[in-house]
């Protein structure tokens, strides 16, 4: 469940404030999570072959970066760098599961795309593989399903997962959403508990899984499409926890996916309606 | 606008294709026999209480802590063998039951179109006593050479051994056999690991041996992961040595995993002279096992690339879909639309230097998303000369238009010690989980690309459907397709064959090599086709087909030439046998 497309999205299309980073640390932080990514990407592959195969991963990858470059061409007239595409490609080769092919390209472009077309006061509002995923998820479960290999079920993947993560999020000053959420997701595991008479255990499960931690220190955490104030953040992430608290309860599997899905776009709007027009 | 306008046309795609691709549910009119007939050459039909084979399966009781999850874990059971058993000529059947004081059923062939159950009167039916575990399978082989087809039944609990004596009864050998205890087991088959002429057996656990499931002493006896549990049951080999005892030597020879096996298959993949075994393993990879010899068994599955990407192994069967005297390994998965897209696998050989490797063709031949799949077995269902698949699907029907889904996914993204922990698992209250699934019929086109026709023909039956055997139960020259269904009604579908569809069947008897003849393989050439067939000491999901192999020749009537490699090594040509009829082959000394 890994969309980390934070670092990236933020030197792609920024706000003003990132853009005075000095170039050398901007280079360092913009190729640091594609490096990351694929770092975690071959490490779940290697030892628990995560990936249905690697065509899957190069047309994910291939789709994504060729539609960012004509995009780029013809909305905005200039080349792009492809790290967030990169990484948008990646997350999607992981994120979804089909016996077929076009899934994959089919949410790859749905990604990009929607950072092009789905904007509000000159910024996107959803994060890209979010959007893509949550909508391949919803119209099309006859052809594609969530992933389905959870490493291991074991402690260490998220011995790596843990530093690595971390790392990105405090770099990205993104940690108090992650813990917001995690302390929100635990609380309301207890309320799910009470309600539907299932052991606290089952309902805090899916925490545990180290591909719901992707999901909670990185694609929740997401810059580009996070509020700009931290007492914002932290609303929004605890109601992210909440809106798939009830989605949880109604039984939607995917309920974290449509839950970021739902809420992220709302508070972006909410919040860019309270600052200036953005410049881009 | 355009770069919107193309946004629009993507998020519309889905709908599209899926208005597109969607096959639908075909309910057969009045007239659907004729024109299964001319257009797939075939029609099932069941007639199973016309024949006398009225067998309702029911699943096992156990220990209250586990009810609130019951229907998941005794959901397996239900099984079926197609034998002869007292050599008449007349193909048999021998079905389980899982329930305490429940009773197997071994139905006799009338020979006049009826079967009656002679369990009893054999001693082979009350063998789900209190105290010795139920029964989740059975086969027969000849292990000590006498002529009858003896029975392995494996349990959960402690498995059994029967001896046939001359085909009128059955004497337990349990005892002196020196088996275990007690197993929890869900697939055992007959096998010549060694070629020394004696049947051996390979038994895969599911469960570990040191759980009673009736009365248990912990809830964590669940896979401690979903698709990477190691956790399971251990595996058996009990080498035959020759003189109505086994010895059990799995450590020695290699086979030390234990994971959660479903399902076992030998043959001489490799061609070497010796079986390997393929296991498919719920919860985890496949495991291959390369003979070596018949002294050690080897696990390439890496290697050979079949034993990498996790899955939900249910079956294993193999086939010469392409007819090139290659056998193509098909492994049943779990495909639940939205949730989990396993898929199944048909594993293709690839020759390359000294080594095999096998890929995964099943989506470019039409036979992966089955559903919550079982059982599955390759035949040659309309005697067309190319082998068709029949797939088992369907996990826990129950109330309709509920799915224990999303509990099921929750728990099994969780950490090692959640999953493990039966006490964790939701209640499941009586929601059905990958219910009501339709068994699949693809039929092969003869160049190894198949086409589902399960609506036309028939056989699409919507139950709980686990094992399949195929037989010819009538002696017509086709093959007739039985299903055991869980916690339900037997199916016995009678197959109908278009007029000008020949075939042939050899019957084989080892003299140097066993005396059934498991592991020897049948090469026949006609009409400039090639195609091979194993004989099996039981394949697939708590199946066994059987023993004597079939060929469907499509128009032609004339036969080359009939190769047969038997286990001990010898090679035996037989030209221009007759077709329309069964061979019986012994094994030249």
């Amino acid at each position: 469940m890994s969309s980390p497309e934070t670092p990236v999205s933020q030197t792609d299309s920024a706000p003003e404030t990132a853009k005075s980073v000095s170039f050398n640390k901007r280079l360092d932080f913009r190729y640091a999570p594609p490096v990351l990514i694929t770092l975690i990407l071959l490490a779940g592959h290697l030892s628990f072959g995560i990936l249905a195969s690697y065509r899957t991963v190069i047309l994910a990858v291939g789709t994504s970066m060729i539609t960012e470059l004509v995009l780029a061409r013809l909305v905005v007239g200039k080349w792009r760098n492809l790290s967030s595409a990169y990484i948008t490609g990646i997350s999607v080769s992981i994120l979804i599961r089909s016996p077929m092919f076009w899934p994959y390209a089919l949410c790859a472009m749905i990604s990009i795309a929607t950072k092009y077309v789905l904007r509000y006061r000159g910024r996107h509002l959803w994060n890209p593989s979010n959007f893509g995923v949550s909508w391949m998820l919803f119209t099309a479960p006859f052809s594609v399903a969530g992933l389905s290999i959870q490493w291991g079920n074991n402690l260490w993947p998220m011995l790596i997962i843990w530093p690595l993560g971390l790392v990105i999020v405090w770099r990205a000053r993104r940690f108090h959403v992650t813990f917001t959420y995690i302390v929100s997701f635990i609380v309301l595991s207890g309320l799910r508990s009470v309600i539907t008479g299932a052991s606290f255990l089952a309902e805090v499960a899916p925490l545990t899984g180290p591909m719901y931690q992707l999901f909670v220190l990185f694609m929740i955490t997401d810059p580009v499409t996070t509020v700009s104030s931290r007492k914002g953040r932290i609303l929004v992430a605890f109601l992210i926890a909440l809106v798939e608290f009830v989605l949880r309860l109604n039984e939607f599997i995917y309920a974290p996916f449509y839950a970021l899905f739902l809420v992220g776009p709302v508070a972006m709007m909410i919040d860019l309606r309270r600052k200036k027009p953005a410049t881009d | 606008m355009l770069v919107a306008m193309f946004l629009a046309g993507l998020l519309t795609a889905p709908l599209i294709i899926q208005r597109y691709t969607a096959s639908g549910t075909f309910s057969p009119g009045k007239d659907s026999r004729e024109f299964a007939l001319e257009h797939f050459g075939f029609y099932l039909e069941n007639v199973a209480l016309a024949s006398g084979l009225e067998f309702t399966h029911q699943s096992p009781r156990l220990d209250p802590k586990l009810q609130h999850i019951l229907p998941q874990i005794a959901s397996m059971g239900a099984s079926v063998s197609i034998v002869d058993f007292n050599r008449d000529g007349w193909s048999d059947i021998y079905v389980t039951d899982s329930r305490y004081g429940t009773q197997n059923a071994l139905y006799r062939n009338e020979s006049d179109g009826t079967f009656r159950d002679v369990a009893a009167a054999m001693g082979v039916a009350d063998v789900n006593r209190q105290g010795t575990g139920v029964s989740m399978g059975a086969v027969w082989g000849d292990y000590d050479n006498d002529g009858y087809e003896d029975i392995f039944l494996y349990k959960w609990g402690k498995p059994e051994l029967f001896h046939n004596d001359g085909g009128s009864g059955f004497t337990s050998v349990t005892e002196q056999s020196e088996l275990p205890r007690w197993v929890n087991a869900n697939t055992a088959i007959w096998l010549d690991y060694n070629s020394d002429g004696y049947l051996d057996i390979f038994m895969g656990g599911y469960y570990p041996a040191k759980f009673d499931l009736w009365n248990l002493n912990t809830t964590r006896i669940m896979p401690e992961s979903f698709e990477y549990a190691q956790n399971g049951g251990r595996n058996y080999l009990f080498e035959n040595q020759g003189d109505g005892t086994f010895r059990e030597l799995a450590g020695q020879v290699g086979l030390t995993s234990t994971r959660w096996t479903l399902a076992a298959g030998a043959a001489d993949l490799q061609q070497d002279g010796y079986p390997e075994l393929f296991l498919a393993n719920d919860f985890g990879v496949d495991e291959f096992y390369a003979n070596d010899q018949g002294e050690r068994f080897r696990e390439v599955g890496n290697e050979v690339k079949t034993g990498f990407t996790p899955k939900s192994g249910m079956n294993v069967t193999f086939g010469d879909i392409a007819n090139q005297g290659l056998f193509a390994i098909y492994v049943t998965n779990i495909t639940e639309e939205g949730v989990l897209m396993q898929g199944n696998n048909l594993w293709m050989p690839r020759q390359g230097g000294e080594s095999m490797t096998y890929s995964n063709i099943a989506g470019q031949r039409g036979v992966e998303l089955g559903g919550w799949s079982y059982g599955a077995q390759f035949g040659d269902l309309n005697n067309d000369g190319a082998v068709d698949l029949y797939v088992a699907n369907g996990f826990i029907s129950a109330r309709k238009g509920t799915s224990y889904w999303y509990d099921y996914s929750k728990v099994t993204g969780g950490n090692s010690a959640i999953i493990s922990d039966a006490r964790n698992w939701p209640d499941m209250r009586g929601r059905s989980q990958s219910g009501y699934q339709r068994n699949r019929v693809w039929l092969n086109d003869g160049t190894g690309r198949f086409q589902e026709v399960a609506g036309y023909v028939g056989g699409n039956a919507i139950f709980d459907s686990r094992a399949v055997a195929l037989g010819d139960l009538w002696n017509r020259g086709v093959l007739d397709v039985v299903v055991a269904n869980q916690n339900d009604r037997l199916l016995v579908y009678k197959n109908t064959v278009s007029r000008g569809h020949h075939w042939i069947g050899f019957r084989l008897e080892g003299t140097r090599s066993n005396r059934s003849a498991v592991g020897a393989t049948v090469t026949l050439h006609w009409d400039g086709k090639t195609q091979s067939q194993i004989v099996s000491g039981g394949i697939g999901y708590c199946s066994q087909n059987q023993r004597r192999v079939q060929f469907g020749l499509g128009d032609s009537e004339q036969v080359e030439q009939a190769v047969i490699h038997w286990p001990s090594g010898n090679r035996q040509q037989i030209s221009r046998p007759e077709a329309g009829k069964v061979h019986l082959v012994r094994e030249p000394q």
